[in-house]
């Protein structure tokens, strides 16, 4: 084979095989790292799956929030004003935490139907809604404050 | 008065990039010079323009002309002058002015630093770069003024600027990566030209390889101080999150490491030459799809501005016009600049080669990652995230195959190498490598096998670097004139690779050993933390210009002997009302100690108190500062210049000759 041809062969057979194993780390990491997002009246209506991380957005709901005396442990509820999901979570909320504003907690859902959260994420600014819960609210028909649309 | 100056200004900016994008091109293809030679002059009245522009803006931002829609609703009369300042990239409107203004001035700087350019070439430069800034600039007007009224109606105070980007590394970070992205055009500038042109030779990489170092400087230290920034100001010590906005800014570093380095093999050897050209178009479409995944707010993150289906349409579709125009033309002119040069496997060619495809599937993946999210979305499978463990999963071993190869890259020889003489070379330093592998974790209990794998991978690339070092020396007369030869692109290549070795260890030591602990505080409580004793010991009330906070005082001691003091916040803008969480840290070459509030619980004074120890963090961002110092030293490289002198020269010689 001419020589040229023969480098060519290589650096082909070299980047086949590298891209191949490449994405097969690829559909491995993807695999189990993905997490589907759910409004609260599908996780209520039982199709968001038990035992596997979700996430759930919302708004919290009003007088929802209830803290431990003694622990960094919080529970409340994410509401789209037409189901809700109780959410607990140990550890630091965010700053722009606050009841009756959106936040997505990112969990596991266990038997009870309780999302027991690792993460919580709450908007960044004033203006800002994650694009998740806007689509939830407006599937349920309300807007931001609860008022029907 | 002021911003109709502005606006005004921005619309003859506008109108110049129309001229500059048709008249020189139009020039460079009938071969007419004075059209050609109208394209510098284009350039910096553009630049003139976008700066008057912007100027004007600032100036509504400094004087509290809440007038302007854009002051009124992103800044405060009580910010502070600096803020202000800032406060006029820190939206939408205004950072895409900083865009167009960073553009203009990348394309000024290629008219007035390019002398030696023939004036065909840098006619076609400057035409692709206004055609991108007639893209920016008729998004900036059409879609997204900044200097929109708010008449009548103006309010007596504005709405205050987000408090997350009152902080000075937002700054400068901005900016910093703008001139990095931005940057990227001028290589995709030439490589466009170099397609139109039918011509590329190695003249042509080293024109457009100190505009690429220098860009990927930038770049680099502007990610280094986003993560730096996200680190202290997010309250929660993370400082890489992979979110999707990060990521369209790592990628087109991803592509532009592969751009300098398939570059270095374009000039040295004149291979590779329509992959690089290739590269050159991906870095900057991954720059323009970063803008797009950013401004367009299809992802949730926290870079996201209050959105509009408007523009993201447009960046979108003007996407599809740069890359689909520029692969198009690709497709087309690539045969005629491709390259006919062989090289022997055994040699610094093929290393480069795995560096390139390392870093080209790196990009991709992170792509994949980023992009997947939307793909499902738009096929209606439901909304899902990619989260972190994807990302640390793909990426990390591809980085740990890179290591090896890098090592390797300086003391190999370019065209044809042999093995026996690697062996040779690398004997010693892959001995001491892994002795060092195996020692230096133990200085910290309990061993840890990623650690060791750092400290063998980045023992590995410093030891090349220092055998490579000690061979050219050796072949010196003396010493002096050993290092005395050693020229600016060298040091660069070596500082850059010092950096990412630094980052390595950094990355993998900081992840491995950090110690953090949330927990519930009452004044008078302390903590042991890695040997650390943090004493919380009262609250207190503080006042800044536009905020009031609850300062938590700290003290830290290690073996009864003080440390630090550290004073964390919990701030409320008086503006907003919003809650900002101030972190304190106590910086250290070897570990940070940092403390930040959470929220108070329960009735007796306490706090949720995050408490972290991170060892060496720091050496990912001093890490990223070396990589930026190498590339531009190297960009600084005599050679580049020299060029000058000698075509200088020789069209004299051709004058007289005449």
């Amino acid at each position: 084979m001419h020589p040229v041809r023969k480098q060519r062969l290589y650096l082909v057979l070299f980047i086949t095989l590298f891209s191949t194993a490449a994405i097969g780390l690829v559909v491995y990491a993807l695999r189990g790292n993905i997490n589907l997002f759910y409004p609260p009246a599908e996780v209520v209506a039982g199709s968001a799956p038990v035992g596997q991380p979700i996430r759930v957005g919302g708004m919290v709901m009003e007088d929802s929030v209830q803290r431990s005396p003694d622990s960094l442990a919080i529970r409340f509820k994410l509401t789209d004003y037409e189901q809700a999901v109780e959410v607990v979570y140990v550890g630091i909320l965010p700053d722009l935490f606050a009841e009756g504003q959106g936040a997505v907690a990112s969990g596991v859902l266990n038997e009870d139907g309780v999302l027991e959260a690792t993460e919580i994420l709450a908007k960044h600014d004033e203006n800002y809604m994650p694009p998740e819960v806007t689509e939830a609210l407006e599937n349920s028909g309300y807007d931001q404050d609860g008022n029907a649309k | 008065m002021i911003p109709e100056i502005g606006h005004f200004a921005l619309i003859i900016a506008f109108c110049l990039s129309l001229i500059l994008a048709t008249v020189p091109a139009w020039g460079a293809w009938r071969g007419n010079s004075v059209a050609m030679a109208l394209a510098p002059s284009l350039a910096v009245g553009m630049l003139v323009f976008v700066a008057i522009s912007f100027a004007c803006l600032a100036t509504a931002f400094l004087q509290d002309d809440f007038s302007v829609q854009l002051v009124a609703s992103h800044s405060n009369s009580l910010l502070p002058p600096i803020y202000k300042f800032s406060a006029v990239w820190g939206n939408h409107e205004g950072s895409l002015l900083l865009w167009a203004l960073i553009l203009a001035f990348w394309t000024a700087a290629v008219a007035v630093l390019s002398p030696q350019l023939p004036l065909l070439v840098l006619s076609r430069v400057l035409s692709v770069m206004g055609a991108i800034a007639i893209g920016f600039m008729a998004f900036s007007l059409f879609t997204s003024n900044p200097f929109a009224r708010l008449l009548p109606g103006a309010p007596a105070d504005g709405g205050d600027l987000n408090p997350l980007l009152q902080d000075p590394g937002l700054i400068i970070h901005p900016p910093l990566l703008y001139m990095g992205y931005v940057g990227f055009s001028v290589a995709f500038a030439f490589a466009i030209a170099a397609l139109l042109g039918g011509r590329l030779d190695a003249s042509w990489a080293r024109w457009s390889r100190p505009w690429t170092n220098i860009a990927w400087g930038f770049l680099s230290l502007g990610i280094m101080l986003g993560s730096w920034w996200a680190y202290y100001e997010l309250g929660w010590g993370g400082w890489w999150f992979w979110d999707p906005v990060e990521n369209a800014s790592f990628m087109p570093w991803l592509a532009g490491t592969a751009l300098i380095h398939s570059l270095a093999a374009t000039e040295k050897r004149g291979l590779f030459k329509s992959w690089t050209v290739l590269l050159a178009i991906f870095a900057f479409s991954l720059s323009l799809l970063g803008t797009f995944l950013v401004r367009s707010g299809v992802l949730t993150s926290v870079h996201a501005f209050a959105t509009d289906p408007a523009r993201g349409m447009f960046i979108l579709v003007f996407l599809a016009v740069v890359v689909g125009g520029s692969l198009t033309l690709y497709a087309f002119r690539a045969p005629a600049v491709s390259s006919r040069v062989g090289f022997d496997w055994v040699s610094r060619e093929s290393l480069l080669l795995c560096n390139n495809v390392v870093f080209l599937v790196a990009t991709l993946t992170v792509l994949f990652g980023t992009l997947f999210p939307l793909i499902v979305d738009a096929m209606g499978l439901g909304k899902v995230s990619v989260g972190p463990p994807y990302f640390n999963a793909v990426f990390v071993p591809l980085m740990a195959l890179l290591v090896p190869v890098m090592g390797m890259g300086p003391v190999s020889r370019w065209k044809r190498d042999n093995v026996s003489r690697w062996r040779q070379q690398l004997l010693i330093p892959t001995a001491v490598a892994v002795l060092c592998g195996i020692t230096l974790p133990l200085l910290h209990a309990p061993y840890n096998i990623w650690v060791a794998l750092a400290v063998l991978l980045s023992s590995w690339l410093l030891l090349g670097l220092l055998q490579d070092f000690w061979q050219r020396l050796r072949n010196a007369s003396s010493t002096a004139s050993g290092v005395k030869r050693l020229t600016p692109s060298y040091w660069g290549m070596v500082i850059a690779h010092l950096g990412f070795a630094a980052c390595v260890i950094g990355i993998v030591a900081t992840s491995q050993y950090s110690v953090e602990h949330d927990l519930k505080m009452e004044p008078g409580d302390s903590r042991e933390l890695a040997g650390y004793e943090f004493r919380f010991i009262e609250v207190a009330q503080v006042r800044g210009p536009n905020f009031v906070a609850d300062e938590a005082r700290f003290e830290v001691t290690r073996n009864g002997e003080w440390v630090a003091n550290l004073n964390p916040q919990k701030r409320r803008y008086l503006a907003s009302g919003s809650i900002m969480t101030e972190a304190a840290i106590d910086a250290g070459l070897f570990r940070d100690l940092y403390v930040a509030m959470g929220e108070p619980v329960g009735t007796d004074g306490a706090w949720a108190m995050r408490l972290h120890y991170k060892p060496m963090v720091r050496w990912m961002w001093l890490g990223a500062i070396l990589m930026a110092v190498g590339a531009f030293a190297a960009a600084a490289d005599k050679r580049y210049r020299r060029q000058r002198v000698a075509t200088k020269a020789s069209s004299e010689a051709v004058l007289h000759g005449a």
